[in-house]
């Protein structure tokens, strides 16, 4: 009988093996069918980015014009057509993902350290510097970000850098309060006084402790602030504040075939597709990912 | 009550007071001569000068944001730069077709998606709530300006039923509408869905379908109200947020709004138009969630109870 009882034991320990917090939430998170999809394309929209050069020639397909070639529908030679200088519209869109990926990525980046060290700061010591600093971030985010960004614009000029700064700072404050949020969620819970009391350092806590309990709701508004961010990059190039031609960006590309529309529809639902598809892929990354971290949430 | 919503209004005034610092200070630092803007390129050195000095260009640009204020309270918004015209008269001619296109872009996305939010809940697995979550999906990811671009392409020029731009009848609001409403509605559905979901699990649910209430009865009378809470905190949030993004759409459909107005006169430094416009948008967002405060005390009673006692 006892060893019947170790042979179970050891059938149960194999059924519930223990995972460490991280493989659980892939293992969530790969169950989730349409997380695995929006992950697909996102790796897919991130080769297509990176090997842009493999596939097209920037300068030749992308953005020299070439007249004689001009306004044709997708055909075998260009398979989403030329737009209306002649330029192959499928090239325009691969080299027009490396532009929303890297301002993407990189207004996360800025956006996500900058938040970190206010609402790091107003969360860790609380009292008057949080009051301060929370509520000149209450004033920047009852502007709308759109307009924030387009007043900065405005003022240091169009181009890819200012544009990065504009949407990395109206990003900020929206960052500034989650990362504080998370921060004094977790300061008050009892596993935090328990290795204070173990005599645990202070760093070890931080690294051990803190990050690891609250980067799960950063993560996930960070994938999707970058999803809002492609959309507001290609809004502003759109009305002429972000990227400008020839650049290939896929809201100046619209704005350029917003003239022909009605004789060429392509020109105008291509390059949306492509930010369709590439915001989608953020959304349901995003999604995946907080049903991952907190299974309660998920209905 | 009473007392509540005068200590709300005031706190909208240190925030005003913020936000127009904010977007003067950036006018204010960066290159670029009002006057030389005025006056064109042909203008003299010692014209422009003179001009500068009747504006009080030459001011410390602490004390200009301070006489800009005075003035402002005083109910006197300046006048362009760009064409002289008086900007209040400019903000508050092109002010309703704004308000109007982000009443609708609201209401539209809360009469449509809060019921499907709700049906997808009340019926979670079928296929209307399969659909709907798709649909929701699609449209958050969908820019809002290119989905104005299909409505035009598909209803004014293929079929030719609605006019693409302009604000002269209603018909011009139907298409600006529709693409403002698309993505409130989007995460109207979202919000709905699960906060009832939640709701729906509660034992207060429980206890009246124990008692014999019918499913309707417990859908409205039980668990909308609770579910709707944070769904209007969604829409007062949102409507920031509509009218920031009223702004591209009256690009896409060349309406005269505010929308319009602030990003031309963006990109001439235009700043007396620029402010002025800001500080209405400003305005009408804090008033709007204001009014969302005081719904939340209509619909939760317990909120109510805690206005009283302060």
């Amino acid at each position: 009988m006892g060893e019947d009882m170790v042979k179970q034991d050891v059938v149960i320990k194999k059924k519930y093996k223990k995972r460490s917090q991280i493989k659980s939430i892939m293992f969530r998170y790969k169950k989730n069918k349409l997380a695995m999809v929006g992950f697909v394309m996102f790796i897919i929209m991130i080769i297509i980015a990176i090997s842009a050069d493999l596939i097209v020639d920037y300068e030749i397909d992308a953005v020299t014009q070439n007249m004689k070639e001009r306004l044709q529908t997708p055909n075998s030679e260009h398979v989403f057509g030329t737009d209306e200088y002649g330029r192959d519209i499928f090239a325009r869109i691969i080299f027009g993902a490396r532009i929303s990926l890297f301002v993407g990525l990189i207004t996360i980046s800025l956006s996500l350290t900058g938040g970190a060290i206010i609402g790091a700061t107003a969360g860790y010591y609380g009292g008057r510097i949080d009051n301060v600093l929370m509520r000149i971030m209450d004033i920047f985010l009852a502007i709308p970000s759109i307009l924030l960004a387009i007043s900065i614009v405005a003022a240091l000029g169009t181009g890819i850098f200012n544009l990065l700064l504009a949407m990395s700072i109206s990003q900020v404050p929206r960052f500034a309060r989650i990362v504080r949020s998370s921060i004094l969620t977790v300061k008050g819970q009892d596993f935090i006084e328990a290795a204070k009391a173990c005599g645990t350092k202070d760093s070890r806590i931080i690294i051990k402790h803190i990050i690891p309990n609250a980067i799960g709701p950063i993560i996930v508004q960070a994938t999707l602030t970058m999803a809002s961010t492609i959309l507001t990059i290609s809004s502003l190039s759109f009305v002429g504040l972000g990227i400008q031609s020839p650049t290939p960006e896929w809201g100046s590309m619209l704005s350029d075939g917003k003239k022909q529309m009605r004789y060429y529809p392509h020109l105008v639902i291509i390059p949306g597709i492509a930010i369709m598809l590439a915001v989608m892929s953020l959304n349901l990354i995003g999604d995946g990912l907080r049903d991952a971290l907190d299974p309660r949430l998920k209905n | 009550m009473l007392k509540f919503i005068f200590k709300r209004l005031m706190m909208i005034i240190p925030v005003i007071l913020g936000i127009s610092f904010i977007i003067f200070s950036i006018m204010a630092l960066t290159p670029g001569d009002p006057a030389r803007l005025m006056l064109g390129e042909n203008a003299t050195q010692e014209d422009v000068e003179k001009l500068r000095e009747e504006m009080g260009l030459n001011d410390n640009f602490v004390v200009r944001y301070f006489n800009y204020m005075k003035d402002v309270i005083r109910g006197d918004f300046g006048i362009s730069y760009r064409n002289r015209i008086p900007v209040f008269d400019e903000v508050f001619a092109r002010f309703p077709n704004t308000l109007v296109l982000a009443f609708w872009g609201i209401s539209l996305s809360v009469m449509i998606g809060v019921p499907i939010g709700i049906i997808s809940a009340v019926k979670q697995y079928s296929i209307i709530d399969t659909v709907s979550l798709g649909v929701a999906l699609i449209l958050t990811s969908i820019p809002a300006f290119w989905l104005g671009l299909m409505l035009i392409l598909l209803f004014s020029l293929k079929l030719d039923l609605l006019p693409s731009t302009g604000v002269e009848t209603w018909k011009h609001f139907i298409l600006p509408s529709v693409t403002l409403a698309a993505g409130t509605m989007a995460t109207l559905i979202r919000m709905t869905r699960s906060t009832m979901l939640e709701v729906i699990r509660q034992d207060y649910i429980r206890t009246a379908r124990a008692k014999g209430a019918t499913e309707n009865r417990i859908i409205f009378k039980h668990a909308l109200r609770n579910a709707l809470l944070p769904v209007i905190t969604i829409i007062g949030i949102n409507f920031g947020f509509q009218l920031g993004g009223a702004m591209v759409i009256e690009t896409v459909f060349a309406m005269p709004g505010l929308g319009t107005l602030m990003i031309t006169s963006v990109r001439l430094k235009d700043t007396p138009m620029v402010m002025a416009s800001v500080l209405f948008v400003a305005i009408a967002v804090s008033l709007v969630n204001l009014l969302v405060d005081l719904l939340y005390s209509y619909i939760d009673p317990r909120i109510k109870s805690q206005y009283a006692k302060s």
